[in-house]
């Protein structure tokens, strides 16, 4: 990746996570931290992978994006924004009464939202026929979906990873955002799901793992991905819950609550660091 | 006597036949392909056809995936699993974004007959009526479940249509014409009025002419779609007649007889009795001692219809 690519990957990444932090900031509720985890990957997707038009949200031929962990709304609301889907201020209006931007994506009033998802475990078989559906009609669209770890204790997660292997789905790509955290502590602590390497290889999954915070290895991983035939791929990022704001990385308290007013300061100021 | 053939029967060939010129048609089963008789569109079509084997949380959420990408998915179960199992993917990935996803549930009602209780789904309507937006279709006859086929291909959003295992008579015939959300007076009656759905339909009618017998007049309507319901047909019945029952292979919660209720409650209040399965599980046993256990008769509905002329308030 050339330095100007990183760059502007790194400058759109601070960008969406200060777009998530206005977001749940002037909610007062919201998943911040899951949100942030996941910044680097849709930023990275957006920016710089997919085939999209932000003039025509619901072209036929695009590339689909389904945030099966429904919950990080706000950083796909985010990308969106800054990507030009519909104005980055709007934020601001998250999960308000009258805002179309609601508290996990809804795909009949979001542009660039491509499927509604929220319950935990549901996305990522709508991914499955999404890219079935491209097989069917011999459409080159590529189906990408984030997986949240915690999420993957789902069943249906499993029922689609039988799915997507069995009918060959190489045009999927699945993320599984390993922050190691959800809402009741440690993913290894309350129900661990780990590993998951072993666990989509013995599903007949492609399996890639990463630093979900590294653009060098999110790119080389979808690359790979791309060129792999046969199978889907699962890209295991080790990522950081609440990646760059100081107080919430880390922290499964910030699974689910906003920044205070103070709180908010301090972390715009961390991400213009 | 009529001919008999279950409505299954009919859902598999009607999705040959209009699979043949609907290209974007795709049927999605989980493991019951032989009994859900979508077996036929497998053999008509096996590039269009995908087995989800038994996971059928999945199967819907696929089946949203697929509309979503301007495929008309038909999913496949058994009511139980179809309605039950995945309801939540169906309140959540079909119902919530309004996605063009037909739901072919076979096996509804106790005439599943020997499997028992677990598969004997008495549930589904109320269930599935629940969901804004859900379009719930349930068929008497062979020549009603293929023209609700055609209807819910033709129809933009999601269909849930119930069909059942057991062969019922064909009474409607080929000049039949279905129109979603549009009951049906099969018999004009002043004393009474029958409202039917499914299998009931015909036992309805016997129960017309058991009545008849006693100098008693019902109307006979077969409500074949449960949601929208038909509020202007069961208000012109009770307002014409002055006494209802309803009558269903359904619980007599939240089904036919609720929805019947709800709509004479508010809009025209009279006497009203529901035939149905009285909040009870099913069992094991052979579908007409079922039938008669259970009280889903023409008998019973006879009996019923005597009953609520009683409580007319004169």
């Amino acid at each position: 990746m050339n330095n100007e690519k990183l760059a502007m990957l790194k400058e759109k990444a601070t960008l969406v996570r200060k777009g998530i932090i206005e977001g749940t900031h002037a909610a007062g509720c919201g998943h911040p931290g899951g949100s942030l985890s996941i910044t680097d990957i849709v930023t990275y997707l957006y920016f710089a992978e997919m085939n999209i038009d932000v003039k025509n949200p619901k072209m036929a031929n695009r590339d689909r994006f389904v945030m099966s962990k429904g919950h990080a709304a706000p950083a796909l609301y985010s990308v969106l924004a800054n990507r030009g889907f519909f104005p980055v201020e709007d934020l601001k209006t998250l999960r308000k009464t009258n805002s179309y931007l609601q508290g996990h994506p809804d795909m009949k009033g979001i542009p660039g939202v491509d499927m509604s998802t929220g319950s935990l475990g549901l996305g990522i078989s709508a991914a499955c026929g999404m890219a079935l559906a491209a097989k069917i009609n011999d459409e080159s669209y590529r189906v990408y979906c984030a997986v949240g770890d915690g999420e993957s204790e789902e069943g249906q997660v499993w029922e689609a990873a039988m799915f997507a292997a069995h009918y060959k789905l190489d045009n999927l790509t699945v993320f599984i955002d390993f922050n190691g955290l959800q809402i009741d502590g440690k993913v290894t602590d309350v129900m661990n799901p780990t590993p998951h390497d072993t666990k989509f290889e013995a599903f007949g999954w492609n399996v890639i793992t990463i630093d979900g915070h590294n653009f060098e290895e999110i790119e080389n991983a979808v690359n790979a991905a791309k060129a792999c035939k046969g199978k889907p791929t699962a890209i295991i990022a080790n990522t950081v819950k609440g990646k760059g704001v100081s107080f919430m990385e880390g922290k499964a308290s910030w699974h689910g609550k906003a920044p205070n007013d103070d709180e908010y300061a301090i972390a715009l100021t961390d991400l213009d660091k | 006597m009529a001919e008999k053939k279950a409505t299954r029967e009919a859902y598999g060939d009607a999705l040959v036949e209009f699979g043949a010129t609907n290209k974007n048609l795709v049927v999605l089963d989980a493991d019951l392909a032989e009994a859900t008789k979508t077996c036929k569109f497998k053999a008509a079509y096996p590039e269009r056809f995908f087995d989800c084997g038994i996971a059928e949380g999945n199967m819907m959420a696929v089946a949203a995936g697929l509309a979503a990408s301007g495929m008309v998915p038909f999913a496949s179960s058994f009511a139980m699993f179809a309605s039950g199992r995945a309801f939540e993917q169906v309140r959540n990935t079909i119902g919530y974004p309004h996605l063009n996803v037909k739901i072919g549930a076979t096996h509804a009602g106790i005439t599943v007959g020997e499997d028992g209780a677990t598969h004997q789904c008495n549930e589904d309507i109320a269930l599935m009526r629940t969901i804004p937006g859900m379009t719930i279709i349930n068929p008497a006859d062979a020549v009603e479940a293929r023209a609700a086929v055609k209807a819910a291909i033709d129809f933009k959003g999601p269909v849930y249509m119930r069909f059942g295992r057991y062969a019922v008579p064909t009474f409607n015939n080929d000049s039949y014409e279905f129109e979603i959300g549009k009951g049906i007076e099969l018999c004009d009656g002043k004393d009474v009025a029958i409202i039917a759905t499914g299998l009931m339909v015909s036992m309805a009618m016997e129960a017309a002419e058991m009545l008849k017998e006693d100098g008693i007049n019902a109307r006979v309507i077969n409500i074949h779609t449960i949601k929208p319901i038909d509020a202007e047909i069961i208000v012109k019945a009770a307002r014409e007649t002055g006494a209802i029952v309803t009558a269903e292979e359904h619980s007599i919660i939240g089904g036919l007889g609720s929805a019947v209720a709800e709509v004479l409650c508010e809009k025209c209040p009279v006497p009203m009795l529901r035939v149905g399965v009285e909040d009870k599980f099913g069992k094991s046993g052979q579908v007409p001692e079922l039938l008669k256990e259970y009280g889903l008769t023409a008998e019973n509905i006879a009996k019923k219809a005597k009953e609520a002329i009683s409580l007319k308030l004169n």
